[in-house]
């Protein structure tokens, strides 16, 4: 009897050093894949910090100047402004467009619905250069100037299916027996939206007017195509200036860019819980449907 | 009778707008494929196939050939390295873990191609973070080509698409069922057993979904391979451009636009009805 107590025993011990060796083994292999994601921004950042006109590694004296540099550089300021502008108009009206698509598309039945949405989708899988292309050449050929009116259209089509998907997940969490009540207690439809159903929207209306303002910010490849020297956004300053010149302001600007991005996703996260808007986390107590 | 659908009209006319708007690119780039070329005008000429003809060569069809190829190999590096990611952003136990990995993961989403190209471009040239590092220790006495090459390439691919791969299947993963594991777990299965049988096909759809999305982002995929590949790796972005920005002819760049998004439409389809049986399994579970 004995015995077999030693038995099990061993075979716990066993069990429980193979879990641990699986659970080390695991941690490991996240931390290494989250070197493999942080590392080159990390690097980027220290280069930065490098004395030489030529950005190496690892760094031999450390300076501020390229930071003054980029910050001075004319096309950077520039491009920042024209970012801006066009992110914080393209994102506005795709919030606008997007939250009323997914509301219609969530609550409503009609024809062609799954076409529009489809078509609204679409550009999360049409090429950006594609895209990018098709609006140049549509103005072209309609004679009109390449001005901010149409980088904020190419923008709003590209950033929309992020709000929509954003504002959907919302829509789905919200719970429909307030609206129903409300709508019992004698509410019209215009109060019953603009008291009961878009503040439990909030968050994902937030989430999604935050993405599509970044995401706008940041696209490149479709930019390239529609923006003139005078519309020049800001990622296609810096990728004429990385063609151009390899010192290190390009380093500087990117860490006052990381720097920027992580303190605006770790303010998003803690006020309206990034998680929650990407769909990675249940909101708790809603009607979560898979 | 009471209108049950009182803001049809009015929310669904912006929203068809915007796609009216993506309908007339996409028609502008058909109609161009089908123009002649002027040299030395913006205008093109009359109706013509030569274009699509001229993809056929060589030149081109490889070119076809190495993107799908690379945006394959992306897309299934992009799965094997975001699983683990996504199981430690669903499941860690602490929740500080899981935000620091939702936050590590998510931010170069929102650093844009050109950020990340020109960080990997610190970290692969001739001088820079390997090598530098490499030759600092003793290692190497002359630089590794990493610059210009098919491997650095992908390296950088790979991470432009792990962020938005990541989120993808962490949403699948959200989505299984905890007492189904503890079920598999009670009957006596083990963790790897419970994993392989359980939260693998349950996560399916998000594997799916993560797949595709990291092909159509490497075929749109253009400064990482324009700055890292540096004209040895070409794909159809870069040719689209410098045809189009570079000689503006626009209607042979408008062909390979065309094709390339035909191609693209393709992919998805057969790599949607190849994983369709794997998403079915996944879904089929209750």
């Amino acid at each position: 009897m004995s015995a077999s107590a030693g038995a099990a025993g061993a075979r716990r011990r066993r069990r429980d050093a193979a879990g641990t060796l699986r659970r080390w083994g695991g941690r490991l292999l996240v931390l290494a894949l989250l070197a493999y994601v942080l590392v080159p921004v990390l690097v980027a950042c220290v280069a930065a910090f490098d004395t030489r006109a030529v950005t190496a590694f690892p760094p031999r004296d450390l300076t501020l100047r390229w930071f003054a540099q980029a910050l001075a550089y004319e096309d950077f300021r520039a491009g920042a402004a024209n970012g801006a502008i066009v992110s914080l108009a393209a994102s506005t009206l795709a919030l606008a467009i997007g939250a009323a698509a997914a509301y219609a598309i969530d609550r409503y039945r009609f024809p062609g619905r799954r076409f529009l949405e489809a078509l609204l989708a679409a550009p999360l899988i049409v090429p950006h250069f594609v895209l990018g292309l098709g609006a140049l050449i549509l103005v072209a050929s309609a004679g009109l100037p390449r001005g901010f009116a149409l980088v904020i259209a190419v923008h709003v089509v590209l950033v929309l299916p992020f709000v929509i998907r954003s504002v959907h997940i919302s829509l789905r969490n919200a719970d429909r027996r307030l609206e129903d009540a409300a709508m019992a207690l004698g509410a019209r439809p215009w109060r019953v939206l603009w008291t009961v159903t878009l503040p439990s929207l909030a968050p994902g209306l937030a989430g999604g007017w935050l993405f599509a303002a970044v995401l706008s910010f940041n696209e490149f490849t479709a930019s390239l195509f529609v923006t003139s020297q005078r519309t020049q956004t800001l990622p296609v300053a810096m990728y004429n200036y990385v063609r151009e010149y390899a010192d290190p302001s390009m380093a500087a600007l990117s860490a006052l860019y990381i720097l920027a991005t992580a303190a605006l996703l770790i303010l998003a996260d803690r006020l309206i819980g990034l998680g929650r808007v990407l769909g990675t986390e249940h909101a708790e107590g809603g009607h979560a449907g898979g | 009778m009471r209108n049950d659908r009182p803001f049809l009209r009015w929310f669904v006319t912006p929203a068809a707008l915007a796609a009216a708007g993506t309908v007339a690119m996409l028609a502008a780039i058909l109609q161009y494929a089908l123009r002649a070329h002027v040299p030395g005008s913006l205008e093109p000429g009359g109706f013509t196939l030569a274009n699509f003809a001229t993809l056929l060569r060589p030149l081109y069809a490889g070119v076809f050939l190495d993107t799908v190829l690379i945006c394959l190999m992306t897309a299934a590096f992009s799965l094997l390295a975001a699983y683990p990611l996504a199981y430690a952003l669903v499941r860690a136990r602490r929740r500080w873990v899981r935000s620091l990995v939702l936050i590590a993961s998510v931010t170069p989403l929102f650093l844009g191609e050109v950020v990340r190209t020109y960080a990997w471009l610190v970290v692969l040239g001739g001088n820079g973070f390997v090598n530098g590092t490499l030759r600092a220790l003793g290692l190497i006495e002359r630089p590794l080509p990493l610059m210009f090459t098919r491997t650095g390439v992908l390296l950088a691919l790979v991470h432009v698409t792990l962020p938005v791969v990541v989120i993808m299947l962490a949403a699948g993963l959200a989505h299984v069922d905890r007492t189904l594991e503890r079920a598999a777990q009670a009957l006596g299965a083990g963790p790897v057993r419970t994993f392989l049988t359980v939260t693998l096909p349950l996560s399916l759809p998000g594997v799916v979904a993560g797949l595709t999305t990291a092909f159509a982002w490497t075929f749109s995929a253009f400064a990482t391979p324009q700055i890292i590949g540096g004209g040895k790796v070409n794909l159809v972005s870069n040719l689209v451009y410098s045809l189009g920005l570079a000689s503006f002819n626009f209607p042979f760049a408008a062909a390979l636009s065309a094709a390339g998004l035909a191609l693209t439409a393709l992919a998805l389809a057969l790599l949607g009805g190849a994983l369709r049986p794997l998403a079915r399994l996944g879904r089929a579970a209750p």
